[in-house]
């Protein structure tokens, strides 16, 4: 049931934004959950694969995806994400916990600016 | 087209993948709409290849470490559909600002409850 209200909640801001609802979906997985933050950062990348999959095939479907930029820009961030999971097992769990909060307050500053 | 600019901001929002568990959009999109001139809808259209193929990776890497909950990973991911098309009908019956001030509320109380929960406060 709580899994439901976090997808559901995650799609809301999805469709809002127009962004895969990563920023929902660690910190209800965390709070309402109890997940550890690391849990809830690998479990929300694979929710948000399908969720971005869907949207994807969505939007492909009106032909505003362009494939090429999208695989060049996807090729970097493969190497970030690499870097970062390898990074984020090396650091505590409350130094994840502070990186998702300055992430929050951060994108709260950009919506209200 | 700015190919610097478009690795950079890539790199950056995989390691917010892997470091956050986010996908990247926020970072994704203006960095196609500045550097590889793309219209709004084009570079949301197409981040989203970028934020798949991210995740994917970064989803089979969390597994190796024993971070990933799989059930409940899919089922958010399955069942979130509804959700965006409340989202969407939102979008539309709602004013924008309204919508940016409310999500603003949001994350910071999520930001301020994680911080408790963390003992950062």
């Amino acid at each position: 049931m709580r899994l439901a209200a976090i997808a559901t909640a995650a799609g809301v801001f999805s469709g809002l934004f127009g962004v895969g609802g990563g920023a929902i979906v660690v910190p209800l997985l965390v709070l309402w959950l109890g997940y550890e933050h690391r849990e809830a950062t690998g479990t929300s990348l694979t929710a948000i694969a399908l969720i971005a999959a869907m949207a994807a095939a969505a939007h492909a479907a009106y032909g505003n995806v362009d494939l090429p930029n999208g695989l060049l820009i996807a090729a970097p961030a493969i190497a970030g994400v690499l870097a970062g999971t390898a990074i984020q097992q090396r650091i505590s769990e409350r130094a994840v916990a502070a990186a998702f909060v300055v992430l929050l307050v951060a994108s709260a500053a950009v919506l209200v600016f | 087209m700015d190919l610097v600019g478009l690795l950079a901001l890539g790199f950056a929002a995989g390691m917010a993948g892997g470091l956050l568990g986010v996908g990247g959009g926020i970072l994704f999109v203006p960095a196609l709409v500045i550097f590889a001139h793309e219209s709004q809808l084009e570079a949301v259209a197409t981040s989203l290849v970028a934020v798949v193929l991210m995740a994917v990776v970064g989803a089979w890497r969390q597994r190796g470490y024993g971070n990933v909950r799989l059930r409940d990973g899919l089922a958010i991911g399955l069942l979130s559909p509804l959700g965006v098309l409340v989202g969407v009908l939102l979008a539309n019956a709602v004013p924008e600002r309204a919508l940016e001030l409310s999500f603003a509320a949001v994350q910071l109380g999520f930001a301020w409850q994680l911080a408790g929960n963390a003992g950062l406060r």
